[in-house]
């Protein structure tokens, strides 16, 4: 396998199309700010955008440093959540199936960061930080995957079934939330909303049929869907190369123009996702594809060690020099936007504030055996009285 | 009717509060009493070799002899992959595909086959249940053995047109020129106690209507009957790891059709398939001799009942004489299995069931136990969710046997 990955990896060099990179830590100081409480500009790197059909991004981006520091706080908050769950899951607590967006944290924080909240998210089953980051809270999303009352789907869910009004949720059939995004989009255009539909999903989704039968719908009808590619490298234990036959993913929609990101880059992940709102919602063009290209250090799900068919050796070195975390840490610090300790603090208030909402969900009550006759039927519409699995098991409404 | 009565009158809250979940998590392998110690187990190499229908593949001449042959302990996705194994060794036109199988499979049902027989006959494949499952059917009407795994067998429904509309219909719609007798389509099924809505799904009453196909859940050990058959082969995923058999290491197939009687009897036939096997093992014994919490509701007559344990092995085809000649027999049908009952396959079986047997002689019970005979035939179908499988779950079937008996 070693040997098959040289090779492929020695085709590729040929290659005179120059790639994207992706490390966290490459946007450039303009001018040194000299009040901090007003904007200033950074310069991207130059790989950080690969168009397709469309014209790249500018490169200088207007940030805060409100707004970086944030970030650096919700990424750090999203990281410690899925981390705890990640323990509640190895303690036994979590049962069935647990999907953590661990590396990944760029890509959702990037994307609420550029959207609105009258913008509409679906994702796949990893789908934790979208769901806190769209309107719903760490104790929600904690007590659903424990299975308490908390959960904000009052427990009866689980993980991959987490919904907020903006947020379709996350869904377990890989690759299905994509046409329903393309519907969602429809409905906004149909509404006359200047909103978008963001549809994401992951490399190993990209090859789903109903992927391109939702491409086609949304360019045909030109609805404001953006399809948003989390290309993480690996679908499952296949790699993207051994899936895909081709893998630059931003380019599959045919019509469809695209956008290749790197997702690893929080502020170069928000200036994507803001091209993308400007092209569908405000100068209407239609969809576009954004690929995101990031890395989850664990594995596709908790029975996965993740290290069956990528090296240990790649997982670190992915964490050492690409980590969305520490890139952001390092502008602060280099920019002289915070000290050490004031992200350290940073650091201390998000693991405090993830412990305290798991120890909240742990003390929420299961759903109580009734409960299980809710949510069937729209209220107002249910049947005078529902069997269950006994004869004499009737519930009345 | 007494019995029913007075089980159903006593609320089981004592026992619901008992096995609440609340406070400690559920064991790993779900609620599943039974597996470990079932006697329904082949554990030794004699009753593996006299497996009901076997037949052995590797020479005619040689095919009903059981002497010399060899047996070997596996768990079922051992015994799958060593089916593959036999397959991919004696057939060259044969290859083994599904979403991440090249690694082992989700399951482990494919370990080492890729390092065994080459990545060109055993391989990964991108995330496209339609398109594996079209893929499959296209190489299968070539001629080749196309073994596809679609990952979870609540994954099937993408690839549903295609084996509805395509697998099922080549034959016919060709004219005869093509077939899919090559394709199977391997998928592990049923609920493992903590899978949630997408990884706990049986859907084999959905292919039951699609004439065309076989459909068979697979609940023990041994050869997965890939030979010219095309069929959708569903494996309790439950009993991968706790379902521990000797299986015949010789290569050897099982009739597609063919129910199998676990325990004969004559007052009762309990007909499941998959893992409620061994749920209604367990919930037998607590008929028979029944937990001192039980006790006052299970009447002594009833706990002398003679029940017949059938396994129906397959779903299409299934084995209709052999179910309507046990019914005949004990005048009672109780079908048990884990999908919704709306349109099922056990309402398929009970009208079936209704039909063939609705003149038959009554059931004559002279085992003493004073059931007596019944005036009607009895039939009950009881849907099960091993996830809630517990004490209460286990009076709920105890009181619905209890019924048809009495009834």
């Amino acid at each position: 396998m070693a040997s098959l990955t040289r090779l492929r990896a020695s085709r590729r060099l040929p290659q005179l199309v120059r790639g994207i990179q992706t490390s966290a830590d490459t946007t450039q100081l303009q001018e040194t700010p000299s009040d901090l409480s007003q904007p200033f500009t950074v310069k991207l790197h130059e790989d950080s955008f690969r168009a397709y059909q469309c014209d790249k991004p500018e490169l200088d981006v207007q940030v805060t440093k409100d707004q970086l520091l944030g970030w650096y706080k919700q990424m750090q908050t999203m990281r410690r959540m899925e981390m705890a769950a990640d323990a509640l899951y190895k303690a036994k607590l979590i049962r069935g199936f647990c999907h953590l967006a661990i590396g990944q944290e760029a890509v959702s924080v990037g994307l609420e960061a550029g959207i609105t909240p009258d913008d509409r998210v679906i994702t796949a089953y990893r789908c934790h930080p979208f769901a806190v980051l769209r309107g719903g809270t760490i104790k929600g999303v904690i007590g659903e995957l424990l299975g308490r009352q908390v959960g904000m789907s009052h427990g009866k869910g689980g993980s991959m079934h987490i919904f907020t009004p903006s947020f379709f949720g996350g869904n377990g059939i890989v690759g299905a939330q994509v046409p329903v995004g393309a519907g969602i989009a429809f409905a906004q255009k149909y509404m006359e909303k200047e909103t978008a539909t963001f549809a994401l999903y992951g490399d190993g989704a990209s090859n789903q049929g109903q992927v391109f039968e939702a491409y086609n719908m949304a360019k045909l009808w030109n609805l404001p869907c953006v399809f948003v590619c989390e290309n993480n490298k690996y679908g499952m234990g296949t790699s993207a190369e051994r899936s895909s036959s081709n893998t630059e993913y931003f380019t599959r929609g045919d019509k469809i123009p695209g956008l290749q990101v790197n997702g690893m880059d929080i502020i170069a992940a928000k200036h994507a996702v803001e091209y993308a709102r400007r092209w569908t919602v405000d100068d209407k063009k239609g969809p576009l594809l954004l690929e995101f290209v990031t890395y989850r250090y664990g594995g596709h799900s908790m029975s996965d060690p993740g290290t069956t068919y990528r090296t240990r050796e790649e997982v670190q070195r992915m964490r050492s020099t690409q980590d969305p975390i520490r890139g952001l840490q390092r502008y602060i610090e280099e920019w002289g936007l915070a000290s050490e300790q004031e992200l350290k603090q940073l650091d201390k208030d998000a693991k405090a504030e993830v412990d305290a909402a798991v120890e909240e969900a742990k003390a929420s009550p299961e759903p109580l055996v009734k409960d299980l006759w809710t949510d069937i039927y729209y209220k107002g519409t249910a049947p005078p009285y529902m069997r269950g699995r006994e004869r004499e098991e009737v519930h009345h409404y | 009717m007494l019995a029913s009565r007075r089980l159903t009158s006593v609320p089981f809250a004592s026992l619901i509060r008992r096995n609440s979940t609340a406070g400690s998590p559920p064991p790993p392998e779900g609620h599943l009493p039974g597996v470990a110690n079932s006697q329904l187990l082949r554990l030794t190499k004699e009753k593996a070799l006299r497996t009901p229908g076997i037949v052995w593949n590797d020479d005619e001449s040689n095919a009903i002899v059981n002497i010399g042959r060899e047996c070997r302990k596996m768990n079922v996705y051992q015994a799958v992959r060593d089916a593959l194994s036999i397959e991919l060794t004696k057939n060259d036109n044969a290859v083994v595909f599904g979403e991440d199988i090249a690694f082992g499979g989700v399951f482990r049902c494919t370990m080492g086959l890729s390092e065994e027989f080459g990545r060109e006959r055993v391989f990964n494949t991108p995330l496209t249940e339609q398109g594996i499952a079209g893929f499959a059917i296209g190489m299968a009407t070539m001629g080749h053995t196309a073994i596809a795994e679609i990952q979870f067998a609540d994954y099937i429904f993408p690839a549903f047109d295609q084996l509805v509309n395509e697998a099922a219909k080549i034959r016919y719609r060709s004219g005869g020129q093509f077939n899919v007798g090559g394709l199977t389509i391997r998928t592990p099924t049923m609920s493992v106690g903590h899978g949630g809505l997408y990884h706990s799904q049986s859907p084999e009453g959905f292919f039951m209507g699609a004439a065309g196909l076989k459909v068979c859940p697979y609940y023990i050990c041994s050869t997965l009957p890939t030979r010219r058959l095309g069929l959708i082969f569903m494996e309790p995923k439950i009993l991968y790891r706790s379902a521990i058999e000797q299986v015949p290491i010789d290569d050897f197939t099982l009739p597609l059709g063919r129910a199998e009687t676990l325990v004969a009897g004559a007052d009762l036939t309990l007909l499941t398939w998959g893992t409620p096997i061994y749920h209604c093992e367990t919930a037998l014994h607590l008929l028979a001799d029944p937990p001192p919490e039980l006790a006052p509701h299970v009447p002594e007559g009833v706990r002398k009942a003679k029940v017949e344990l059938i396994d129906l092995r397959s779903i299409l085809p299934w084995d209709a004489e052999a179910v309507a000649e046990s019914v005949a027999r004990t005048g009672r049908l109780v079908i048990v299995h884990e999908a919704g009952m709306t349109a099922g396959v056990g309402a398929e079986i009970a009208a079936e069931v209704q039909k063939r047997c609705f003149f038959a002689p009554r059931g004559a019970s002279e085992a003493g136990n004073g059931l007596g005979h019944t005036e009607r035939i009895a039939i009950c179908l009881f849907p099960l969710h091993p996830a809630a499988f517990n004490h209460l779950l286990a009076a709920h079937f105890v009181s619905t046997v209890g019924w048809v008996l009495g009834g």
